[in-house]
């Protein structure tokens, strides 16, 4: 009995050593880029690491604003971000109805084509749609950027329908009964019952873009109109290696980021699960 | 699910002239006209011009002007750059997925149990996954300085040899894969709703006949969960060819280091950067087209091997 427990403990011990350990790993960083964005650039060199800056260098943070204009960056991101968000959020409930609760012919069959444009590889399509946008003379715009996001993206229509599949038939039948037209009871019945599903498809549709760099890369070529993204990359350029400052750009791209995370956790979770589900 | 069946039936029968279903048909058209126009001009058409500018020689400014196979046989006499991108590719499918994948179940394992603080460790893990790869690229860069980084520095601490990581041919990749771990959140997520999934009778049928936690891992577990893997799998295959944000980042900030767009001799060098190489640097837009096609067909036949073979492994069930 006694060496029973006492395996046990010792499981249990190694069970939380081990988490411990990831832990460390996942947020460790974290702690790093803090801290560096935070010394004296001659302090990063010193062996051993110092965890607490002494003294503490605001600057950085000031050096990577202004340096480089990286709040012009951030107000351009959060302008594409916002317009992504905006189009999926309009658009791919609409579509999403339509394959999960219209009946017309064909519709599963079509619906594998949904399925299909979330494998394309995005490289598939990128030197054609850049010759085309390119033709049209929209390069330096942010329309090739949140074209997709306004016509439906495959992701997004994918996590919706199963949503909507949900909403009981009975439900809209009842409608029907009642006489609401079929727009209607999209819009009375189905659609508020989907909402906090549009919650999760905002936040995605809003990060992904915030966080996308290969679009901003090949779309925007003037520097009045990057992201911050590509003005991270531009950062070693235009700055050299300067780790603090580097840090502190980093940090500011990263908070936004967290700030949204801690409210919408939940959303966030969810968002992920489902695009976990076998197609 | 028989009811829209029989709907259809009686409304064939008894009202010929007035469809019940010509209402919903009518808005399905409406909500997919986008979805529609979306399909055929960002998706189908590019995939058909891709083809098609394969066989051209076009850099945007002149007329293209067709070549025939010049592109094809240019890539596979074979191309120095291109072999190298598929082996650096390759390795980071067969090496980087596989440890991934490991990586992400054995996380999800450890906080399916009863564990004290697993919403904590949850979100702490996947935190992350929040950070843009053009920060966790640079971030990354920091930590792994070869002098100063955080890593060298307990290697050094604990007496363990320091790689130059970003900096060698031999271990940018490892560093890479690395980074892949750090933002495996999602993937731990995934597998843990698939495993909140799998009914617990099955666990406790298996604990009478005293089964200890690997068998049942092994038994349960893993084939409860191989629709799931084999869905990660296929992304991996996509993710691997299409590697792009980190090589840019890096190359840019080791330019002098190693002087080329594929990192410390070209060991960075996916497929992807090539193509961006050749599409966007060098203005080949029908080479670049021609390798877009080859990956295209690789990975459709990678997918399709796989779900071919997966009969056997995976449980649709799940």
């Amino acid at each position: 009995m006694l060496k029973d427990r006492l395996r046990k403990r010792f499981r249990a011990f190694i069970k939380y050593l081990i988490l411990a350990l990831m832990t460390v790993f996942f947020l460790l960083p974290f702690v790093w880029i803090l801290s560096t964005s935070l010394k004296e650039q001659n302090r990063v060199f010193v062996y051993p690491p110092e965890w607490i800056p002494r003294p503490v260098q605001w600057e950085n943070y000031k050096l990577a604003i202004t340096e480089i204009p990286f709040l012009h960056y951030i107000w351009n991101t959060i302008k594409i971000a916002f317009l992504a968000m905006l189009g999926n959020v309009l658009v791919s409930p609409m579509v999403a109805y339509a394959f999960g609760k219209l009946r017309w012919r064909g519709r599963d069959k079509v619906f594998i084509l949904v399925l299909a444009t979330m494998m394309l590889p995005f490289t598939l399509t990128m030197i054609p749609l850049y010759a085309t946008w390119s033709k049209l003379g929209l390069v330096n715009t942010v329309i090739p950027l949140v074209a997709q996001d306004f016509l439906g993206k495959g992701y997004f229509v994918f996590l919706l329908r199963q949503f909507f599949m949900r909403v009981p038939d009975e439900l809209m039948e009842a409608g029907r009964i009642d006489g609401a037209s079929e727009g209607q009871i999209f819009w009375r019945i189905a659609y508020p019952l989907i909402r906090p599903a549009l919650v999760t498809v905002g936040i995605f549709a809003f990060v992904w873009s915030w966080t996308d760099f290969m679009g901003p890369l090949i779309y925007l070529k003037k520097p009045e109109l990057w992201t911050i993204s590509i003005g991270l990359s531009q950062f070693t350029t235009s700055v050299g290696m300067n780790w603090p400052a580097m840090m502190a750009a980093a940090a500011i791209s990263i908070i936004p980021m967290v700030v949204v995370f801690a409210f919408l956790q939940r959303y966030f979770m969810e968002g992920s699960t489902a695009s976990g589900i076998k197609g | 699910m028989n009811q829209p069946l029989q709907l259809e039936q009686t409304s064939q029968k008894s009202e010929r002239r007035w469809d019940p279903l010509k209402p919903q048909r009518r808005l399905a058209y409406l909500f997919l006209s986008p979805w529609f126009l979306g399909f055929v001009l960002l998706n189908l058409y590019p995939i058909v011009s891709s083809f098609y500018f394969s066989f051209m020689r076009h850099n945007l400014v002149k007329p293209p002007k067709y070549v025939g196979l010049k592109h094809y046989m240019k890539i596979l006499s074979p191309d120095k750059t291109f072999i190298r991108s598929v082996n650096n590719s390759l390795y980071l499918l067969f090496v980087g997925v596989t440890i991934q994948l490991a990586f992400s179940i054995f996380c999800a394992v450890l906080l399916h149990q009863r564990v004290r603080g697993r919403g904590f460790y949850r979100t702490a893990w996947y935190l992350p996954t929040l950070v843009s790869p053009a920060a966790a690229s640079l971030v990354w860069l920091w930590l792994l300085n070869p002098e100063y980084g955080l890593v060298n520095a307990f290697l050094r601490f604990f007496g363990l040899p320091q790689p130059l990581w970003l900096l060698s041919a031999e271990w940018s990749k490892p560093a890479i894969i690395l980074m892949g771990l750090w933002t495996a959140g999602t993937t731990i997520i995934v597998y843990l709703s698939g495993m909140g999934e799998i009914p617990r009778d099955y666990y406790e049928s298996m604990d009478l006949d005293g089964a200890n936690s690997w068998t049942q891992f092994w038994h349960i577990t893993w084939p409860m969960l191989s629709g799931l893997t084999l869905f990660q799998i296929i992304n991996g295959v996509i993710a691997s060819f299409n590697a792009f944000t980190a090589t840019y980042i890096i190359a840019m900030a080791n330019r002098k280091a190693s002087g080329s767009l594929g990192g410390y001799k070209d060991s960075l060098l996916f497929y992807a950067v090539n193509i961006y190489n050749n599409a966007f640097n060098k203005l080949h837009f029908g080479y670049a087209s021609a390798l877009a096609v080859l990956m295209f067909v690789f990975v459709l036949l990678i997918t399709l091997i796989l779900f071919k073979t997966t009969r056997k492994w995976v449980n649709y069930d799940a």
